[in-house]
């Protein structure tokens, strides 16, 4: 077709040579046309991935300088105020990398910066997926993994904000002493074990090293691998829109568009990180000062991804119970081991505990507006309320100096907003997504309000209402009405007794706290009936603008006013038309 | 159903959209050959600068100096060597980006296609066929007649993990001794009846006069040195760690033992009772001691006792007095763990 360069010429040649052993050809030939659906919120998920390889290529170069070693030594390199300070040997290098390398401090704040952007990703990513209902079938799975994604996240950000030893990182971690220590009957053990003894000890920087640069990174590398098999297999989901079902993907090519949009991508997370981490300060360890268990800077902070678990720690009211001679320190426990623990749980299990209460057992690749799933949005709102309260409680000493408020009153408004908050937030994002489902309905049905006010002949004033386009129609009529599971029956007609009575009357129960409130969409006729009707009367007020003199017609705020010129009847204009 | 993909050049740049009857728009780029070559002209460009600022970042590299300051407005003081190499490396990477995607934007076709999807359940013959094959397997395995050697390998698949739980045992053993567990090591500290109680980090032994009413001073054990040079660790340091604050004796309500204080100086363990954390917010009026990790709050007046905040149990009450020379001493150990609670602390 076109001429062929000599690079062109290497690369089939190439291609031959690999398909001649590995088949790819195939592989090729069906995937270079695959189609990828397109939205800004898919590429949440894309940040997560470049931020990951972002991490790991500058963690990679971090290695060649850092020492996990918490051997004392005298600090002697070029930075100031530390120097003839005794410190470990893991802070003293990473003095070294911040100072000492050229380059080094824009690298390790890139690391931080970048880590720190890998969990925040992924964290909306999957508040998209679990509003939108990605999670369903046939992706359950693949929701799990995420979810054990999001948590190594954590570890592996944990770990590395460790390593350095200096005065905040070394706090960090005997936080994480005190909750070790708290988990009943071999929590004791469990802290001198990790430790190596006592805290600090002398093990814990080379113990934590391995784990963040080979185990955590290793298992998060295997899984985002099956994680994006998954996605390839499965191919994306979709939202709704003209020409789009549960039956096809619409979108654009893998080749060109797809690798062009998401290979430029890389490039733009990866280099807005590198600006980041050449502007902006980030972890300045050598403000903080080695670490020595007697001292502690005020304002302490965690990064923001412990900042929830942090202000769990701190609003939990200070129980403790001493039961035949051991102590059970609920007020660690709670908050850092029971908490976190549910949560997670919960989080993974949703997608079967919504299956079970739908009994909905289909495919389902066209995404859900939130909207049209109240109950799960509301959850999730919930859930995302409940965080943030914790969230704040983690930075109330901050909040406090701030705003100059007692932190005391902080702590017990927390408490008790904790209790109260995330409910009504549940109750109002219910109401909200009714309330919208309900203008759905009134769009579909009676078109949409255009913002164009006419006077009608004999002096009332409307607002025209127009039909809704086909890209309107498609993503409001996409919704799913689904009912809720039946009451079950306490006999059969035979009068035979149901064995499982008591589970069906929960799963019953349940599913109708679930779909029980529902606006179904108007029937098909109904639609078509309003549509049509929307269109004629939107014919009949239609606008001026075609007449000639439209410029000299007075423009309103919201619509358009007759104009002297007019004609006497909209009937009669409607024929001039 | 056959799979629908773009085929040439013929959809892509007459505006059709496959999807559904939803008018394709136009972009300049596909009716001005002009704004085409625009597009061409402004993403070679970014590329080219891409390259250009590699350059810059090499002669940066080598000729500023690692040492040297800028005085940047919002940032503040900051290293000139990290902003430059921050800057040119960002840009450099970014442009490669910024000019892929305008190229995908204004340059390739913007016609969304369909693909049909498969239901992910396999076709009934090879479920029938995978059924058949593990029908197979086990029988030739015998795998379900041979109960004795099914439940062995299943016993045996089961314990070969455990000795690595046992490898781990050795995370940590008890020191030279050899016979203390854990919760025998944290009840104990530096502590004991004569011990001298010194200046943290100067090591000065203190005389009561040295401190006035309203004061603070943390302290540690006049042995902790060489314990600690030793040891090699900061253990010692982490569970000996004191304050001392001095307060009209009169204000003292209530101590964990009599007569604990010395004219009104009382001795506390410095370590949060919650998770540990070491504390040194101290309010001279209301003998208010604050934990700034979690905001626990003491009353040092009142034994210690907690006002405020998630930790459960009082700090800890070192007994003090003075020895022959006149500088104060410990009179004890503590007579409980310090810091946090654990499993067997009863």
């Amino acid at each position: 077709m076109s001429t062929t360069s000599p690079v062109e010429t290497t690369g089939a040649a190439g291609a031959t040579y690999l398909d001649q052993r590995l088949g790819s050809n195939k592989f090729l030939a069906r995937n270079l046309g695959k189609v990828f659906p397109d939205h800004w919120s898919f590429m949440l998920g894309e940040i997560a991935l470049y931020s990951f390889i972002v991490v790991l290529l500058t963690g990679t170069y971090l290695t060649l300088f850092f020492k996990p070693s918490m051997v004392e030594l005298v600090y002697d390199g070029s930075y100031v105020p530390l120097k003839g300070i005794q410190m470990s040997e893991a802070y003293s290098s990473t003095l070294d990398i911040s100072f000492d390398v050229r380059g080094g401090l824009l690298i390790r704040q890139m690391h931080h910066w970048s880590a720190l952007i890998f969990v925040a990703s992924m964290t909306v990513h999957m508040f998209r997926v679990f509003f939108t209902g990605a999670f369903r079938k046939p992706r359950e799975l693949n929701w799990i993994l995420g979810v054990v994604l999001v948590t190594m996240g954590l570890g592996a950000g944990f770990t590395g904000y460790s390593l350095p030893d200096d005065l905040l990182s070394g706090t960090g971690l005997q936080i994480i002493r005190g909750i070790v220590q708290s988990i009943p009957v071999i929590g004791t053990w469990g802290a001198f074990l990790l430790f190596g003894g006592e805290f600090p000890g002398t093990d814990i920087i080379s113990r934590l090293y391995p784990i963040h640069i080979l185990l955590i990174p290793g298992l998060i590398l295997a899984l985002v691998t099956f994680h994006l098999l998954m996605v390839f297999t499965q191919k994306h989901t979709q939202f709704p829109g003209p020409g789009r079902t549960n039956d096809n993907v619409v979108g654009y090519p893998l080749l060109p568009v797809y690798i062009a949009k998401a290979g430029g991508f890389f490039f733009i997370v990866f280099g807005v990180i590198a600006l980041i981490g050449g502007l902006v300060s980030i972890n300045p360890i050598w403000i903080f000062g080695p670490y020595t268990p007697d001292q502690v800077s005020a304002g302490s902070q965690p990064d923001w991804y412990i900042g929830w678990l942090d202000g769990a720690l701190r609003l939990m009211p200070n129980l403790e119970s001493h039961i035949a001679g051991f102590t059970l320190s609920w007020n660690v426990l709670i908050p850092s081991v029971i908490i976190p623990g549910l949560l997670f749980t919960l989080l993974g299990a949703y997608p079967f505990i919504e299956q079970l209460v739908t009994g909905d057992k289909r495919e389902h690749h066209l995404l859900d507006r939130p909207r049209n799933a109240p109950t799960r949005t509301a959850l999730g709102v919930t859930a995302i309320t409940f965080y943030l309260l914790l969230f704040i409680g983690g930075g109330n000493d901050i909040i406090a100096a701030a705003f100059n408020l007692s932190y005391n009153s902080i702590i017990w408004f927390l408490r008790i907003s904790l209790l109260i908050i995330p409910p009504l937030m549940f109750v109002l994002t219910r109401r909200i997504c009714l309330g919208l489902q309900r203008r759905d309905n009134a769009k579909l049905l009676h078109g949409y309000e255009a913002g164009r006010i006419l006077r009608l002949p004999h002096g009332e004033f409307i607002e025209a209402h127009e039909p809704l386009s086909v890209k309107q129609l498609a993503v409001i009529t996409s919704k799913n009405d689904i009912a809720p599971l039946p009451m079950p029956q306490k006999t059969d007609i035979d009068g035979v007794k149901n064995k499982r009575y008591q589970i069906e009357n929960l799963r019953s129960k349940v599913s109708h706290f679930f779909y029980g409130e529902n606006i179904p969409l108007p029937s098909a006729a109904e639609i078509a009936a309003g549509q049509a009707h929307v269109a004629h009367e939107a014919a009949i007020e239609a606008p001026l603008h075609a007449y000639e003199d439209a410029d000299q017609i007075e423009n309103f705020h919201g619509g358009v006013l007759h104009h002297p010129g007019m004609a006497p009847t909209n009937a009669a204009q409607q024929d001039e038309r | 159903m056959t799979d629908l993909t773009p085929h040439g050049n013929t959809p892509a740049k007459l505006g059709y959209s496959p999807v559904a009857d939803v008018p394709h728009v136009l972009r300049v780029s596909d009716t001005d050959p002009a704004a085409a070559k625009r597009a061409e002209r402004q993403i070679a460009s970014m590329f080219l600068l891409s390259m250009f600022l590699v350059v810059v970042f090499i002669v940066a590299f080598c000729t500023i100096d690692k040492d040297t300051n800028v005085y940047i407005p919002v940032f503040g003081e900051v290293g000139f060597l990290t902003i430059v190499l921050g800057f040119t490396s960002g840009v450099s990477i970014l442009l490669i980006g910024t000019g892929a995607i305008q190229w995908a934007k204004k340059l390739m076709p913007d016609v969304e296609v369909v693909q049909m999807r498969h239901e992910m359940t396999s076709p009934q013959d090879a479920t029938a066929e995978a059924a058949a094959n593990y029908e197979r397997g086990k029988d030739e395995s015998g795998f379900a007649r041979y109960k004795i050697i099914r439940r062995t390998l299943i016993g045996a698949m089961a314990l070969f993990p455990v000795p690595l739980i046992f490898l781990l045992r050795d995370l940590w053993s008890s020191p030279a001794s050899g016979t203390l567990t854990p919760d025998e090591i944290l009840s104990h500290t530096l502590w004991k009846k004569g011990e001298r109680i010194v200046v943290d980090e100067t090591y000065q032994p203190i005389r009561p006069e040295d401190l006035p009413i309203g004061g603070l001073v943390s302290a540690v054990p006049a042995n902790l040195m060489e314990v600690q040079e030793v040891d090699g660790n900061l253990n010692a340091r982490g569970k000996a760690a004191i304050i001392l604050v001095r307060m009209e004796p009169q204000e003292i309500v209530a101590q964990q033992g009599d007569g604990w204080d010395y004219q009104g100086i009382v001795a506390y363990s410095k370590i949060c009772t919650h998770v540990g954390c070491p504390i040194a917010l101290y309010e001279h009026r209301t003998h208010h001691l604050l934990c700034p990790c979690h905001q626990s709050t003491f009353d040092l007046a009142n034994a210690g006792a907690v006002i405020f905040g998630p930790a459960a149990r009082n700090m800890p009450q070192l007994p003090i007095g003075v020895d022959s020379e006149g500088y104060l001493v410990a009179m004890d150990d503590f007579n409980q763990p310090i810091g946090p609670s654990f499993w067997e602390r009863g």
